[in-house]
C-alpha cells in the first residue's frame, strides 16, 4: 500500500466532513461509543446520538454480531481483582444491545492460566448471554501446557488443525485463526504452514464481492512488535484476501481498542472484558495497567459489529462497560 | 592490676580477632567474585529476564522467580529445560550439569529472551 492511495483512501471524496483529521478523530472515539463505517473505500464515522436517528434506516438482511475479547478469568491481582464481575457486565451489554447480536466471537485469552474451572467459569457466564451461538479461537493463556489438547476438546470440535476453521452468515465468510501456538524465541505470533495452505483454499473459491472477517487472538497487523503485538506470517494470510473489495479484520490481545485502515482490509482491535494494558511503548512492559477503580469500567469493553447487504460496509462499534 | 591486664589483653584479643575475621570475610568476597558464579537467580520483571545474560559455573543450581502479574515461562530453544507455567511468584530451578550456552525464552511471551553460559 503506497502513501497516495492511503491519502486517497482517507480524503474527504464525498464532502462529508471526514479527511485524514477526520479519521483520527474517529480513532480516538474508539473506545468511548465510536461507529466507523466503510462504504465504498471511504472511513465514515458518526457518534452515538447519529446512529440512533440511523436506527430506522437498517433494514432486512442485516447481520450483528458481538466480539468480546481476553476474559482471562483466573486473573485476580490489583489490575482488576474481579473478572467475573466485569464478564457478566459485559454479557449485560450484549444482551442490552439495540440490535440483537445473532452470535458472538471470542477472540481468545478465554481464561487467565488454562484452568479447567477457569475455562467452566466463563461457559456458564456466557449461558446467560442472548446470543447463543459463541465462535471462539484461542489466546496463548488458553493453550499453556499442553499446546492446546484441552482447548481443542471444549472449543475446537469441528476445527482444522490447531482449532482453525470457517464458516458462513448471511453471504459473509468468516476466518478464525490461531495465531497462539509454536511461537519462536524473539518472534511474534506465527500462523503456520499447515494454517496458510488451508486458508488459500478455503478462500480460493470465494467471489471477490464476499464480505471477509477474519478473526484471531493476536493483531495480524504489525501493532507493535517491540512487545510481540504482530504476526509474523500475517502479510502471507493477507495477500490471500488482495482480491476481495471489504475485508475486516477482528483481534485481541492488547487489551485496548485500536483500528486501522489499510486499503479494503480494516483491521481492529477490541477491549478486555478484564484489565487494560497500556498504549504501545507507554510503560516499562505490557504487563497489565492499574488505573482507578472508579474508571476500570471505562477501559473495559465489548464490539459490537454490523454488516449491510448491498452497502459493501462492516459496521464496527466499541462500547465501554462504564 | 592483674585484673586489668586481663581484661586489657582480652579486649585487644577480641578486637584482633575480629579484625582478622573483617579482612578474611573481604578476601572471601573477592575470591568468590572470580570463581563462584555472580549470581544464581533470574528474577522476572516487566516482561523480562534480570539478568539477561547469567555466567554460572557447572554444577550451579540457577532460579527463575516471576514477579509480574502475568505468566511467563522459562524454555530453553535446545530443549534442555522447559518450567512450568509461572504464576506471580512462582520459581523454577534448573541445575546445569554440563558447560555450555543455554538461549532460553518465554514460551508465552516470545519477546522475552535470556542466556545462561555455563563454564
Amino acid at each position: 500500500m503506497t502513501a497516495k492511495s492511503k491519502d486517497e483512501l482517507l480524503h474527504d471524496h464525498n464532502h462529508d466532513g471526514v479527511d485524514r483529521r477526520g479519521f483520527l478523530k474517529c480513532m480516538a472515539w474508539a473506545g468511548t461509543g465510536a461507529f466507523c463505517i466503510m462504504q465504498g473505500g471511504v472511513l465514515k464515522s458518526y457518534s452515538m446520538s447519529q446512529m440512533a436517528q440511523m436506527g430506522g434506516k437498517v433494514g432486512k438482511g442485516e447481520l450483528s454480531f458481538v466480539q468480546i475479547s481476553d476474559s482471562h478469568m483466573g486473573f485476580n491481582k490489583a489490575a482488576n481483582p474481579d473478572v467475573v464481575g466485569t464478564l457478566k457486565t459485559a454479557i449485560d451489554k450484549v444482551n442490552a444491545l439495540s440490535t440483537p447480536a445473532e452470535f458472538m466471537l471470542h477472540t481468545g485469552d478465554i481464561s487467565h492460566l488454562s484452568k479447567p474451572e477457569e475455562f467452566d467459569t466463563v461457559d456458564q457466564i456466557l449461558k446467560g448471554a442472548t446470543p447463543k451461538d459463541i465462535f471462539y479461537v484461542p489466546g496463548e493463556h488458553d493453550m499453556l501446557n499442553d499446546d492446546g489438547k484441552q482447548y481443542l476438546e471444549r472449543y475446537g470440535k469441528n476445527t482444522k488443525g490447531a482449532g482453525w476453521y470457517s464458516f458462513d452468515k448471511k453471504g459473509v465468510h468468516f476466518i478464525g485463526l490461531v495465531n497462539v501456538l509454536n511461537l519462536k524465541a524473539g518472534g511474534l505470533g506465527t500462523l503456520g504452514h499447515d494454517q496458510l495452505e488451508w486458508m488459500e483454499d478455503d478462500v480460493k473459491h470465494l467471489k471477490s464481492s464476499t464480505p471477509i472477517v477474519v478473526f484471531a487472538h493476536i493483531p495480524l497487523w504489525s501493532v507493535y512488535p517491540e512487545w510481540g503485538w504482530g504476526t509474523e506470517d500475517s502479510a502471507q494470510a493477507l495477500a490471500y484476501l488482495k482480491k476481495f473489495g471489504s475485508v475486516t479484520v477482528l483481534n485481541g490481545h492488547i487489551h485496548q481498542t485500536m483500528q486501522k485502515v489499510e486499503g479494503n482490509v480494516t483491521f481492529h482491535t477490541a477491549a478486555s472484558t478484564a484489565f487494560p494494558q497500556p498504549e504501545p511503548g507507554k510503560a516499562p512492559s505490557p504487563g497489565p495497567m492499574k488505573v482507578p477503580a472508579e474508571q476500570l469500567k471505562s477501559v473495559l469493553g465489548i464490539t459490537d459489529v454490523n454488516y449491510v447487504h448491498g452497502q459493501h460496509a462492516l459496521a464496527v462499534v466499541d462500547s465501554s462497560l462504564a | 592490676m592483674r585484673r586489668i591486664v586481663s581484661t586489657a589483653v582480652l579486649f585487644a584479643t577480641t578486637f584482633g580477632v575480629a579484625f582478622a575475621g573483617l579482612r578474611a570475610g573481604e578476601r572471601n568476597i573477592s575470591a568468590a567474585a572470580q570463581q563462584k558464579p555472580d549470581a544464581t537467580e533470574v528474577k522476572i520483571d516487566n516482561f523480562s529476564f534480570g539478568p539477561a545474560e547469567l555466567k554460572v559455573s557447572v554444577g550451579t543450581t540457577v532460579t527463575w522467580t516471576n514477579r509480574d502479574d502475568i505468566p511467563h515461562t522459562a524454555v530453553s530453544t535446545d530443549k534442555t529445560f522447559k518450567s512450568k507455567v509461572l504464576d506471580t511468584d512462582e520459581k523454577f530451578s534448573f541445575t546445569f550439569s554440563k558447560p555450555g550456552t543455554y538461549e532460553y525464552f518465554c514460551s508465552i511471551h516470545p519477546k522475552m529472551t535470556g542466556k545462561v553460559v555455563v563454564q
